[in-house]
């Protein structure tokens, strides 16, 4: 009884403080469940718990998360919000979609939603799956760095061969070559998303290949592009999130994926009842999902910034396509001569 | 049965310090207990997952304590897990035998791999000198390494990921696993709710088969000859080998025993839970927590169970702090941490029960 009176009093404690918000979603709970990376990762479970926090504020939703230790701990830590009785369940990264689709299919009433991640035709009605249209910010921030490198060499440093990076990747490739038709790449992948050490070896390898601009899809590794670049006073492309705090000086744009924005969008549509369950939904430049980042202005000359405006509206109006695959990518190089 | 004492109150001022930290992180201590306490015990799935959380942590534990009989502080039970998932993973996927052939091949060979990767280090121990704490330390990191690579070979990588194949369903120990999402199954769990409940997580062999080794270590090291000369060993090496024990050999053997006990942990989470192994980017702590269960168990096999199921416990319940009070699930690492200061030096409890008792015999006089 007095474990009752407890619980009680806590969520009497709990509820009393929400009422401050505005009642118009009161009731809702959105619980997240992270990767392994923690929730204070400086990239997009932060990045995620953000948007959440957003929600918080403005529309009263009740917000938890669950940080995973191991990969095995998907499973439990989505049963663990299941049993709290949330309205919907975030699982965040592509890590995650073995465990979600199990979930979803063991409790058919509960809604899920996961990053990064397409089921494509198999999505189960209750799963929601949230896509970034990441080669569309990496087009723009392509085109910097190609418009910025001295030497005509831009490097690209990959976390792993999967589709995600992918879609960095062939974006910025086409960026660099739609403002430099001659420009030279050097590309890798450092098969890791969090060895710093390894970023900083490769960036300094393509640094004495002649790349003076260095993009990086890799997580944690580009914590280690980043410094080796600020050592040897080149440039980098930060991603994710905003990273010129990292090096002021040398970091001269980043390609943002604003999943903070598309967590608040979907929690949104939740309150209002118009959850797409069942279906994936792809946030590009159009919904302000990816983008080039706000600091970028401090770097770039203006000139440069009125030909990103330009871009982003030839993007947003369709004219410009931008691929995110390797066959995608042929076809338009094929579509520049 | 002091050893005992020792861990409760250890325990208890853990769990008293960790109170501390809750409330000085704006938390009641009340609170939190009360979260942990329902979310280990109140639903009948709460007691699988800890079931399946507890499993390997016993085995780890076990591997510790086994080692450190002889007088071998194996903290290589991390790399050890490692390469009994990796060789689990790989033969699970490369064979496909009858569930009875396959579920024994890859449980023994996984056990013979690591149990060869242990008994590395107590060769070069027994053979060169190299203590067994820094060769295991670095042998950690060979394994974690050698793991990430051989998920990339490509074949054994699932496309588009950064995890390997999942192993073939004939070497599954995860028990009714089709059962459960079959038609039939489901009907009859919707009837009855506490097997619905307790067998949504993964509920596995695994802990059937940590029982036994409970046992089988217990017996090896009471009840044989080749046990007391491990644990004499242990004891002092010098008189041991006047009295005509081949030392050298004895801790081989040992740190073998204790590489193959994690390496079961290994292949039992794999085939039971995890189903493959993924890249990793630093080491999971399965085989460091080992380290932890077999100190607060005082490494007696018994102990090792109980604490196994205690940390496994904590660790589950301690997680769901985070979604409902926004407590950091740091509290628990800082719990065991304290738990584990206050085993180390169990003369911090001898000194004030010597006062205690130095005022009873002064009050009587």
């Amino acid at each position: 009884m007095r474990f009752n009176g407890v619980v009680l009093s806590a969520i009497l404690l709990v509820s009393l403080s929400l009422s401050s918000y505005s009642l118009k979603a009161a009731t809702l709970k959105v619980g997240m469940v992270t990767d392994v990376g923690g929730v204070n990762d400086q990239s997009f479970n932060q990045s995620a718990w953000e948007g959440l926090q957003k929600t918080k504020k403005d529309l009263g939703i009740k917000i938890s998360y669950q940080e995973s230790k191991q990969d095995a701990d998907y499973p439990a830590n989505l049963e663990t919000l299941y049993d709290a009785k949330n309205d919907l369940i975030w699982g965040i990264g592509f890590k995650m979609a073995d465990a979600i689709l199990l979930a979803a299919k063991q409790n058919p009433k509960q809604k899920y939603a996961i990053i990064d991640y397409s089921y494509g035709n198999k999505t189960p009605p209750n799963v929601l799956g949230v896509m970034f249209k990441a080669e569309e910010g990496a087009f723009l921030s392509g085109y910097l760095a190609s418009k910025m490198s001295k030497t005509g060499s831009v490097g690209f440093i990959g976390g792993m061969s999967v589709p995600i990076i992918h879609s960095f990747q062939y974006g910025f490739k086409a960026g660099a070559l739609y403002a430099n038709k001659k420009i030279k790449f050097n590309e890798q992948y450092a098969e890791s998303f969090t060895d710093a050490a390894k970023g900083k070896a490769i960036a300094n390898q393509m640094i004495g290949k002649g790349s003076d601009v260095i993009f990086h899809a890799a997580g944690a590794v580009g914590d280690g592009v980043i410094e080796a670049v600020k050592e040897k006073n080149k440039m980098a492309v930060g991603v994710d999130r905003d990273q010129n705090y990292l090096a002021p000086n040398n970091v001269i744009t980043s390609s943002m994926k604003r999943i903070d924005n598309a967590i608040y969008n979907v929690v949104n549509d939740l309150g209002k009842g118009t959850f797409k369950g069942g279906t994936t939904i792809e946030y590009g430049l159009k919904d302000g999902a990816v983008d080039v980042a706000p600091t970028t202005s401090k770097m770039v000359p203006s000139v440069l910034m009125e030909d990103i405006s330009k871009l982003k509206k030839s993007i947003v109006e369709g004219k410009l396509k931008i691929p995110a695959t390797s066959s995608a990518f042929a076809t338009f190089v094929k579509s520049l001569k | 049965m002091k050893n005992f004492l020792v861990s409760l109150l250890s325990i208890f001022l853990g769990l008293l310090l960790g109170g501390l930290v809750l409330k000085l992180s704006g938390i009641n201590p009340l609170d939190a207990y009360t979260v942990m306490i329902e979310g280990a015990f109140s639903q009948p799935n709460y007691i699988s997952y800890i079931i399946i959380r507890s499993t390997p942590l016993i085995l780890t534990g076990l591997s510790v304590a086994f080692a450190f009989k002889t007088g071998l502080f194996n903290i290589g039970t991390e790399g050890q897990f490692i390469v009994g998932a990796l060789t689990a993973t790989f033969l699970g996927f490369y064979f496909n035998f009858n569930p009875w052939l396959q579920i024994p091949v890859v449980m023994i060979l996984s056990c013979f791999a690591s149990s060869l990767y242990g008994g590395l280090a107590g060769y070069l121990k027994a053979r060169f000198g190299v203590h067994e704490v820094l060769s295991t330390i670095m042998l950690n990191w060979l394994a974690l390494y050698l793991s990430n690579f051989f998920v990339f070979i490509e074949g054994f990588r699932r496309p588009d990921t950064e995890t390997t194949e999942f192993i073939n369903q004939s070497a599954s120990i995860t028990l009714l696993e089709n059962w459960k999402v079959s038609e039939s199954g489901m009907a009859w769990l919707e009837n009855h709710t506490f097997w619905k409940s307790f067998l949504r997580p993964p509920f596995n062999a695994g802990i059937f088969i940590a029982l036994i080794m409970v046992f089988l270590i217990w017996f090896i090291l009471e009840k044989t000859t080749f046990g007391f000369k491990l644990k004499a060993t242990g004891f002092s090496q010098l008189a041991s080998r006047y009295a005509g024990i081949n030392t050298n050999l004895k801790m081989t053997q040992a740190m073998m025993i204790s590489g193959a006990l994690s390496g079961l942990a290994g292949a039992l989470h794999v085939m039971g839970v995890s189903k493959n192994v993924a890249v990793l980017a630093a080491h999971e702590g399965y085989g460091f927590d080992g380290i932890a269960v077999a100190l607060i168990g005082s490494n007696h096999p018994v102990g090792v169970l109980l604490s196994g199921f205690f940390l496994g416990t904590l660790k589950y319940s301690g997680q769901k702090l985070q979604s409902a009070l926004e407590a950091p699930s740091e509290v628990i690492s800082i719990m065991i941490g304290v738990i584990i200061f206050f085993i180390a030096i169990p003369s911090i409890f001898n000194w004030p029960l010597k006062i205690l008792s130095r005022i009873k015999k002064e009050s009587k006089q």
